[in-house]
């Protein structure tokens, strides 16, 4: 276990360094001059030119690369130019917003996915099992910001239901989690279909009838509960996945989460803000995969045995 | 080969949704190509009916008359040729786009794979760099520094893409390296590069071909979400994402401003979804779901 978890670290570390010059490559590159962006656009030359000193652009590139790393690992990622505060602040008074957002999308996904699956490998090559197939990839098919918007025109506006946008109690909260939970459900579906199957097949099922369960308790007890071994590993890959995937969702719903923060960056040419947010969120995926593998490994002996 | 192809187009035909979303995706080719002829008014057009007397967008004009079929936007623009003509765009990016992640994937995968040691290790790891930044969030970013515009967006499309190619092909070579077929090529002296072009390639047609229908259905969603952000496609070119954006704000008094450019936006992904599993179960059954 733990040579697999030191290799594991290893090959994370390197996926973060090259994050890092990824990252650095992206705002040395970026044709708006920090320097400027800082003074404001009524600064005199010499007062731009002072302030370049002092942020150390006029030194050479691995100095300034060097002078980035080091800022990154003590935690800064710079100097929001717009919200007037430090990048890793304002992110992360966003972040328990997107991390509620994510958490609530992947129990939609799970509520209904995995019923739809198991009732679709229950009922294969009927029509239960077509339109399920048919309606998973629909589901994949939709633009999440369509989605989103044709349930506030249907949920909140015509029907009064929910709120038109925001962040509050569990009424805020459904709409964004079903649009953006919806698109995986077709995921989860797939995935709790062929899983059954397979469980449907083994020796313990079999044994399980011959000996006179009734079939739902033989559902419940047997299948089911193998079943979800692969769906659960599913769950926390779908963590980083939707640390991107969310963005939209929120830009929708006017949900104060770091993807919109991103978003709303770039069309104010804030800099640091998109930088940071975005290798924050790069390392984020790095550090919650690791943690996918970790729990899988510790939960699998044959992946660590085999690593 | 060719009774092989011919198996494999058996099993496809014999697929009902796949038939189903490759005859869309060929539609959709097809609109795209033929906008100018088949689009009923210029996209670009403001009519003086095409407003009501408060200024908002004319709903469909059926069964009345067939000016307005779906309707017009917030600046009196024909709804329908809009649509059509955005077919354009959003095909042009998911071809385009795709040729260059199949191409950068197939590359990389195989070199990788092929090659091996200490290259293959640095190009996977560049690999993992690459896949671990949010797809989105990378593409906004590079869209940043590099401006919008339509060759960028196919640029970033591409450059952010490729790399689940490359996972693929990458797993597919390791095994194919050790074949029989290409122990003896080696053996009789082909250099990497022929072993690489004449004996491995052919073999990777299969999942270029899938990844190349299902990359489509992505990069078609991944520019309309960039458009929908304001950072994709940008106005007046129409493109579906662009013009749900631009009409949310008129959403609750005409939602066929949503409802129409959000339908195409799906049934292309859907078309080439179901075509791209089709190929799959078609060409490789080994996989099949």
């Amino acid at each position: 276990m733990a040579t697999y978890l030191v290799r594991r670290l290893l090959m994370a570390l390197t996926v973060i360094a090259g994050i890092s010059v990824v990252t650095f490559a992206m705002i040395y590159f970026l044709p708006t001059d920090p320097a400027r962006m800082y003074a404001g656009p009524n600064a005199s030359v010499e007062a731009v030119a002072r302030i370049r000193h002092q942020m150390g652009l006029d030194q050479p590139l691995w100095v300034q690369y060097g002078r980035y790393v080091e800022r990154v690992l003590q935690g800064d990622l710079g100097y929001s130019y717009k919200l007037q505060m430090p990048v890793t602040q304002a992110i992360l008074s966003r972040l328990p917003y997107t991390l509620e957002l994510i958490f609530a999308a992947i129990f939609v996904e799970l509520a209904l996915g995995v019923p739809l699956g198991v009732l679709a490998a229950l009922r294969k090559n009927t029509w239960v099992d077509g339109l399920s197939t048919l309606a998973a990839l629909v589901g994949v098919s939709s633009p999440p910001f369509w989605l989103g918007l044709l349930f506030l025109y249907v949920f909140a506006f015509k029907l009064g239901w929910f709120p038109l946008g925001g962040a509050g109690g569990l009424s805020h909260l459904i709409l964004p989690a079903l649009t953006a939970g919806l698109g995986g459900v077709g995921w989860y579906a797939r995935m709790a279909r062929s899983s059954t199957l397979n469980v449907l097949d083994a020796d313990y099922v079999r044994t399980a009838r011959a000996k006179g369960l009734p079939g739902w308790i033989v559902v419940v007890r047997h299948v089911v509960r193998n079943a979800l071994n692969p769906i659960v590993t599913m769950a926390g890959q779908d963590i980083p996945w939707f640390v991107g995937g969310v963005v939209v969702v929120e830009m929708v719903f006017g949900w104060p989460g770091i993807g919109r923060m991103a978003v709303e960056a770039i069309l104010m040419d804030d800099v640091p803000l998109i930088m940071g947010t975005v290798t924050f969120t790069a390392v984020l995926v790095v550090l919650s995969s690791i943690l996918v593998d970790v729990v899988q490994a510790l939960l699998d002996p044959r992946i660590r045995l085999n690593a | 080969m060719t009774t092989q192809w011919r198996t494999a187009w058996r099993r496809f035909a014999r697929n009902r949704f796949a038939l189903a979303g490759g005859a869309i995706a060929l539609l959709l080719v097809v609109v795209a190509v033929l906008a100018p002829v088949l689009a009923p008014h210029d996209p670009a057009e403001q009519f003086a009916d095409g407003l009501t007397a408060q200024g908002l967008p004319v709903p469909s004009t059926l069964p009345h008359s067939t000016k307005f079929i779906l309707g017009t936007d917030q600046l009196g623009r024909d709804l329908l040729s809009r649509i059509i003509w955005g077919a354009r765009v959003s095909m042009t990016v998911g071809v385009l786009a795709n040729a260059i992640a199949v191409g950068t994937g197939l590359a990389v995968g195989a070199v990788a794979g092929y090659v091996g040691g200490r290259t293959g290790d640095v190009l996977m790891r560049i690999t993992d760099i690459v896949m671990a930044f949010p797809t989105l969030l990378l593409a906004v970013a590079l869209v940043a520094i590099l401006k919008p515009s339509i060759w960028v967006i196919i640029f970033v499309i591409g450059a952010v893409y490729w790399t689940w190619i490359a996972r693929v092909v990458y797993g597919e070579v390791r095994v194919l390296r050790e074949a029989e077929f290409v122990q003896a090529a080696r053996s009789l002296g082909a250099s990497t590069l022929t072993i690489l072009w004449r004996h491995i390639l052919p073999h990777l047609i299969p999942t270029a071909i899938v990844w190349g229908s299902l990359g489509i259905a992505t990069n078609v969603m991944l520019e309309a979400t960039l458009s929908y952000l304001g950072i994709g496609v940008q106005p007046p070119t129409p493109s579906w994402g662009g013009m749900i954006q631009q009409g949310q704000n008129f959403y609750r008094t005409a939602p066929w401003l949503i409802i129409y450019p959000g339908l195409a936006i799906m049934l292309t992904v859907l078309s080439f979804n179901l075509l791209g599993d089709g190929l799959r179960d078609a060409l490789d059954p080994r996989q099949k779901r």
